[in-house]
């Protein structure tokens, strides 16, 4: 037992580190997920209903948003799907620095629990996972503790980027072009692209927070002639691009799991690629003003961003296109993978889409700050990339465990999962429309939405049971599942040539691959 | 390639430029429209007010028409080709034909040349309506606002103070003026369709044009902590008569509370 601890601790092989991020990441899903359920039982009906103190529902609501993206979202995309995917996918050994991939998962584990530490503080903090000044310098709660947090997952992501641009540009197998990669390959390395340009203005921000509040710095306070919008243009500098940090990998994976459970090649290629993917590289870092339409920026700023914004749909409708493009011709099973990756097709649509009148500067000067944002980037962000990471985890797992999950089960809890997670989010928007603002304990002011809040709190009850339905069924198949086999889904991939799961170094011989060498190369017409 | 394969596309290149076209006709409209309605709107003594209400309701139920066309359409082809693509015997293979350069480059550019056409053209409607939201009509009221944790303080011309609730004659524009003495706070009117961050250290605005006597909520959108929820005013719409009647006394109390304190000195 010790033994197995032990090798598990001080692994350095990527797909433990992997799997490491995943026990993580799904711990932090499921207490921040449990800080949802309380935050819906409190909105369950107008006034003070489980707590009559809104500080402490404000603490629910920080833990929940920051956990669940930076200890969730983030590094369940770029700690557990790339590291356990990317060297399968490029036919390598391991990482390019296989100790450093140990750090960033201590790091990262740090991190976590740092911010549990949240529920033992006697002041815990309730800055929202953006901890805007002033209130994040004047409030009672331990606002270290976001600062601390934010960089340690701040400096595992940092080593994660050197790690996997590193990896990717020089460890692919002999004869593996860049127009060979899988998409999923390429969405990593477009993803740690952004992190390593936008992660340091983060530290930074949160960093002068930090000495504003407990070191008399002054760099926010405009009586000592600092200025409070400083630290909201540093943090959307770095916390839009997050936004594509978790899109791309998101995206990419559903990519992959479309093609094989289609059997199909990606529609053009290299649209997706350089158009799709490259297209939100250029952008990523000139939208974050529309963060801030109704901060009083200066009004050519405000209007110049609401056109990158704007534009921020080509590259994405790119995708769209190739996305269901691969769909064309294919060859179609819906095995649960496949169902949660479709799924985001359909989340996306309505979040991504919902994103347009948010970037006209005019429409949000209502919308801004309403219920309607939550709705918006839970479609778009949250419930479409856990869906994706959900898919990539039911699509690995005879991967992973060598064993399968049970399909029957994965299916029903999809379905539950799906209905609750639309029965929340789509009403929220709509109570924005209505004039409620987001991050209230209390809207006994808007008596129209009370119906849609009972909506809201129906279908968050549902997202609890199907994800844990598929809980359960990833413990009972760890354990009980049927031998999956080496290829269960007759995946082209690189990944699925090897054995499940694969043994220490990947693969028995590295791969040689020529130049016609596809990770889709499916049908008879190539 | 397969004959099918290119009927298809050859149908869904025509789809997308005729959309292409419709979308750069209207930019090219929208602009046209821009040029003629603003000189006439300047040559009139008084500036034609602008209903933001009525522009916001407007432009908001066009561009949700359009996302929805747009939603419908990827949604409708996505269920076909999963309804008419599904796998019939387990050893089927996709069959996806091998585009050639011209196909693969027309199945980038037109997209762009489509995507972009509908953002220009919103972000022109986008950018009018903004032009209307930020320039303050000259004949107003302007009130001076103070937020802090957790009350909204209003100080009218004749130094009048109100806390919570902000009286305003109907048929006349109001400006606020707003700064914060704590935190970043939001005034939001949703039945205005405006809101605008307060903050230390910086002066903004927002200005909406009452028309009807009635009341409105106002509330904070900006998270300011233990009571944000409950930081609510009431925006109450006089009759102009009625406003005066309550300005006035208002400001002869003040007048008389000054004497007094100056008296008493």
């Amino acid at each position: 037992m010790a033994g197995v601890l032990r090798e598990w601790l001080f692994t350095t092989d990527h797909k433990k580190v992997g799997i490491l991020y995943l026990i993580g990441s799904v711990a932090a899903f499921a207490v921040a997920g449990i800080m949802a359920l309380l935050m819906r039982a409190e909105l369950s009906a107008p006034g003070p209903t489980i707590t009559a103190n809104p500080s402490q529902y404000n603490v629910w609501l920080y833990f929940h948003g920051a956990a669940m993206i930076l200890g969730f979202q983030i590094p369940a995309l770029t700690g557990f799907l790339a590291n356990y995917l990317v060297p399968l996918q490029i036919g390598a050994k391991d990482v390019a620095f296989p100790r450093l991939n140990a750090l960033s998962v201590w790091l990262f584990f740090a991190g976590i629990i740092l911010a549990l530490l949240t529920f033992v503080l006697p002041d815990p903090p309730d800055v929202m996972w953006t901890g805007y000044p002033p209130y994040s310098e004047i409030t009672q709660g331990n606002t270290a503790f976001y600062s601390f947090t934010v960089l340690l997952l701040g400096f595992a992501s940092i080593l994660g980027g050197v790690n996997f641009l590193t990896t990717i540009a020089f460890m692919r197998a002999p004869g593996m072009g860049w127009n060979q990669l899988n998409i999923f390959t390429w969405s990593v390395f477009a993803a740690f692209i952004l992190q390593l340009i936008f992660v340091p203005v983060l530290g930074t921000a949160v960093t002068m927070i930090m000495f504003d509040k407990y070191l008399g710095t002054n760099f926010f306070d405009p009586t000592q002639g600092g200025d409070v919008l400083i630290y909201q243009n540093l943090f959307w500098f770095y916390s839009h691009p997050a936004v594509y940090v978790i899109f791309l990998p998101f995206i990419g994976i559903v990519f992959d799991i479309v093609a094989t459970f289609a059997r199909n090649r990606i529609f053009n290629y290299k649209m997706v690629v350089y158009g799709g993917i490259g297209g939100i590289l250029l952008l990523a870092g000139e939208v974050w003003i529309h963060h801030l339409y109704v901060t009083g920026m200066p009004d050519w700023l405000r209007v110049g961003q609401m056109v990158t914004t704007l534009m921020i749909s080509v590259p994405v409708g790119l995708m769209f296109i190739g996305l269901v493009g691969t769909l064309y011709k294919g060859s179609i099973t819906f095995n649960t993978p496949m169902l949660y990756a479709l799924s985001v097709i359909f989340l996306m649509l309505i979040g991504g889409l919902t994103g347009i009148p948010l970037a006209v500067a005019s429409i949000d000067i209502n919308l801004s700050d309403s219920y309607f944002i939550p709705g918006h980037f839970h479609y778009v962000m949250a419930v479409a990339g856990t869906f994706a990471i959900f898919g990539g985890i039911y699509y690995l797992f005879p991967k992973m465990t060598g064993r399968m999950y049970n399909e029957k089960l994965g299916k029903t809890s999809f379905w539950i999962t799906f209905v609750g997670v639309n029965l929340v989010f789509f009403p929220m928007m709509m109570a924005g429309l209505e004039g409620m603002p987001r991050r209230y304990w209390d809207y006994s002011q808007f008596p129209q939405v009370e119906g849609l809040h009972h909506l809201m709190t129906a279908g968050a009850v549902l997202v609890a049971i199907g994800f844990f339905l598929a809980l359960v069924n990833w413990i009972q198949a760890l354990f009980k599942g049927q031998p999956a086999g080496n290829n269960p889904w007759g995946s082209r991939s690189l990944e699925w040539t090897t054995a499940s799961p694969p043994q220490h170094g990947n693969f028995p011989e590295i791969p040689m691959l020529s130049k016609d060498w596809s990770p889709y190369a499916y049908g008879s017409s190539q | 390639m397969a004959e099918p394969m290119k009927r298809w596309l050859r149908w869904a290149g025509m789809v997308l430029m005729l959309t292409a076209l419709s979308g750069g006709m209207a930019l090219a409209q929208s602009r046209v429209e821009t040029q003629r309605v603003l000189p006439g709107e300047w040559q009139v003594e008084e500036r034609v007010i602008p209903d933001n209400v009525s522009g916001w309701d407007h432009l908001w139920e066009e561009i949700l028409i359009d996302i929805t066309v747009i939603g419908v359409i990827f949604a409708l082809v996505t269920f076909w080709f999963l309804f008419r693509y599904r796998r019939r015997d387990p050893d089927q293979e996709g069959a996806m034909p091998k585009l050639s350069v011209g196909q693969a480059v027309g199945w980038a550019v037109i997209p762009v040349f489509v995507f972009m056409a509908d953002d220009f053209y919103l972000a022109a409607q986008g950018w009018q309506l903004w032009n209307d939201y930020r320039s303050v009509p000259e004949d107003r009221l302007e009130i001076r606002l103070e937020s802090a944790m957790w009350t909204w303080d209003y100080t009218y011309p004749n130094g009048v103070k109100t806390f919570n609730e902000l009286r305003v004659p109907a048929g006349k524009p109001v400006l606020l003026r707003m700064t914060s003495r704590d935190t970043i706070h939001s005034h939001w009117i949703p039945d205005y369709r405006v809101k605008e961050d307060s903050m230390p250290g910086r002066i903004t605005y927002i200005w909406f044009m009452p028309k009807v006597p009635g009341e409105h909520v106002v509330t904070c959108a900006e998270y300011c902590g233990h009571l944000h929820s409950r930081m609510k005013g009431k925006l109450i719409v006089m009759a102009p008569e009625a406003f005066e009647a309550w300005y006035e006394a208002e400001g002869a109390k003040l007048q008389q509370a000054k004497l007094e304190t100056t008296g008493g000195a």
